[in-house]
């Protein structure tokens, strides 16, 4: 558990996936990585420095990309394909479903800039949809890593998993929230603080703005257990269903659509299992308007200070 | 392998598929039969796999990008020895591995799953990259159909192959002008497709798709062109050996009736003589 940053330093999560995607490739030559023109934003000149052959840039073509991804894997390769995730994730949905997913090849999409990372850019490079377009397959399990230190421990976890993943990454920076040791297990949450009137559950950029709305919260007398749920498929049933029993209501905060993201994953449990009040945060199904990551967050109610007072308003829900 | 005995397993291969067809009530029955020549070339004369190691890491690799055509390929592997021959009466029976598209999960010697059209090639790009970084001589082949060249993301592969210089890769496109509704030419027409291979850097020969000399001698090693992807563009009839559905739009997934089987049994048996 940690006590709630202030003016804590904030880290680029791509520097901690390139960092460990090069200590892992100098340890095992199987590993390679594959991309699309994205070395720059994808930060791997290091990588294609350091292993020349093993960085397969196809150039823009998404879908071509995944394609080589699951020829490489069938070739023994554990090939780390990075992208910007609108374009890896929505253009090659297709080849997702069935080069990686239907196919269980030990393929590793890296999501690169998503959620709001690219706010100016437009609604066509927000990548907001990710979460429900992967969730929605089988075999691939969904990780956003909240900090440097869950970025490197998920990205070590699935250079050594047999199968493929999604790791989502942003751009944007976070502080250090999880402490130096820690190991990432797949499907389970975990809890930074806790509290007894409601639990915030969160993940990627959002898990550092609910440690801050709880800090708000607790100075009006409200005290919320905050969940960092990494892993969206698969989700953490039974930390839900504890969160549930334990302080009887939920609030959800991603950036990513309401639509089928975090939010949806854990009501689809609470429905089924053990029904709260909940409210889920995030973009309200709309094409986002122009403007900062940070900005955006803000204006869709996710400050610390909107998620504290959207956890205010649904702990007078319980019952 | 003498080509004699190539022809005699392709007669037999597409009689079983036209059984099969005929039994199942569906199929891609004008697809598998200009198809079965490729396949049989490549598994029992070209390829070195072996149906007790099917995942040797040296294997040569095929990727039947024209998914739909998967029952030509399920007999082949049958032949091979890699699934029981007996298998082949589950085609599309509940619960069977063979479905209508390969899955590699279920189905020892399949590479990949493919149905979605578009998609083989790209993986067989990766495989042929990998094979490079391996320094290991194993081939990979990918058989589209000329309809799926539509497909762009075969373009994005065709550029690839011939950036990373993969002569380790051999791409047949099974020309039999006809694509599911139409003919190619009236929809979207991508011939000829030698030109445009070669102008994007690949070794390209074109052949007649049913000649086993031609097939053999094409697909062969000693073809290769160093630094260069090849691509055989391969001359085909769609219903290929059964003369009413020979180059006929209507046979690409029709099945034919007691009557029709009778007569096609016997063009196929007449012609395996």
């Amino acid at each position: 558990m940690n006590a709630p940053f202030e003016n804590a330093s904030l880290y680029d999560c791509r520097d901690a996936f390139v960092a460990t995607l090069e200590s892992l490739g100098a340890a095992d030559d199987s590993i390679v990585a594959v991309c699309n023109d994205s070395v720059g934003s994808s930060k791997l000149a290091g990588f294609r420095e350091k292993f020349p052959e093993r960085l397969i840039n196809v150039g823009i073509a998404e879908q071509n990309m995944v394609g080589v991804g699951a020829g490489l894997a069938n070739g023994g390769k554990i090939p780390f394909v990075c992208a910007a995730s609108p374009f890896l994730t929505g253009r090659a949905l297709e080849q997702i479903k069935a080069d990686v997913a239907y196919s269980e090849t030990n393929v590793k999409l890296v999501g690169i800039s998503a959620g709001m990372a690219y706010g100016e850019l437009g609604a066509t490079h927000h990548s907001i949809e990710d979460f429900a377009w992967i969730r929605a397959l089988p075999n691939v399990p969904v990780i956003a890593p909240a900090d440097r230190i869950e970025t490197a421990a998920a990205v070590r976890w699935a250079a050594s998993h047999q199968g493929g993943c999604f790791l989502r990454l942003s751009r944007v920076g976070v502080p250090d929230l999880l402490p130096a040791d820690h190991a990432f297990t797949l499907g389970k949450a975990n809890m930074l603080r806790d509290g007894a009137d409601l639990t915030i559950i969160a993940n990627g950029t959002l898990t550092c703005r609910a440690m801050v709305a709880a800090a708000i919260l607790d100075g009006q007398g409200i005290a919320a257990r905050v969940l960092n749920m990494a892993s969206v498929r698969p989700i953490d049933a039974d930390a839900i269903v504890a969160a549930a029993e334990d302080t009887g209501a939920i609030l959800t905060c991603e950036e990513h659509t309401t639509f089928g993201g975090l939010g949806s994953a854990v009501a689809e449990v609470v429905v089924d299992v053990i029904p709260v009040p909940m409210k889920r945060l995030g973009v309200p199904g709309i094409f986002a308007p122009t403007g900062s990551a940070n900005f955006l967050l803000d204006e869709f109610g996710m400050s610390p200070e909107g998620i504290a007072s959207s956890a205010a308003a649904l702990i007078k829900r319980k019952s | 392998m003498q080509s004699s005995e190539l022809r005699a397993i392709a007669n037999k291969i597409r009689r079983r598929d036209l059984q099969a067809v005929y039994e199942a009530g569906a199929g891609h029955i004008g697809g598998e039969m200009s198809v079965t020549d490729l396949l049989t070339a490549l598994y029992f004369k070209i390829m070195s796999v072996d149906p007790d190691a099917p995942r040797d890491p040296q294997r040569d690799r095929l990727v039947l990008s024209k998914g739909h055509t998967a029952l030509a390929l399920y007999i082949v592997l049958a032949e091979k020895g890699f699934i029981a021959k007996e298998e082949i009466a589950t085609f599309l029976k509940p619960h069977s591995r063979l479905n209508g598209h390969p899955t590699r999960t279920k189905v020892p010697g399949v590479e990949t799953n493919t149905g979605p059209l578009g998609h083989g090639l790209p993986i067989a790009v990766g495989m042929a990259v990998a094979a490079k970084l391996s320094r290991e001589k194993w081939r990979t082949f990918v058989i589209t159909g000329d309809g799926e060249m539509q497909e762009g993301s075969n373009w994005e592969a065709i550029m690839a192959a011939s950036q990373f210089k993969l002569d380790n890769l051999t791409l047949v496109i099974d020309h039999n002008r006809l694509q599911q509704g139409a003919r190619v030419a009236d929809t979207n027409d991508v011939a000829p497709l030698r030109p445009k291979l070669e102008a994007f850097g690949w070794a390209v020969e074109e052949i007649d798709g049913h000649d086993m000399d031609q097939i053999c001698n094409a697909l062969a090693a000693d073809k290769v062109v160093p630094g260069k992807p090849r691509c055989i563009v391969a001359r085909t009839n769609k219903g290929q050996g059964i003369s009413f559905m020979s180059d006929n739009v209507a046979w690409h997934h029709k099945v034919p009736s007691a009557e029709q089987y009778k007569q096609a049994m016997a063009e196929l048996e007449e012609a395996g003589r």
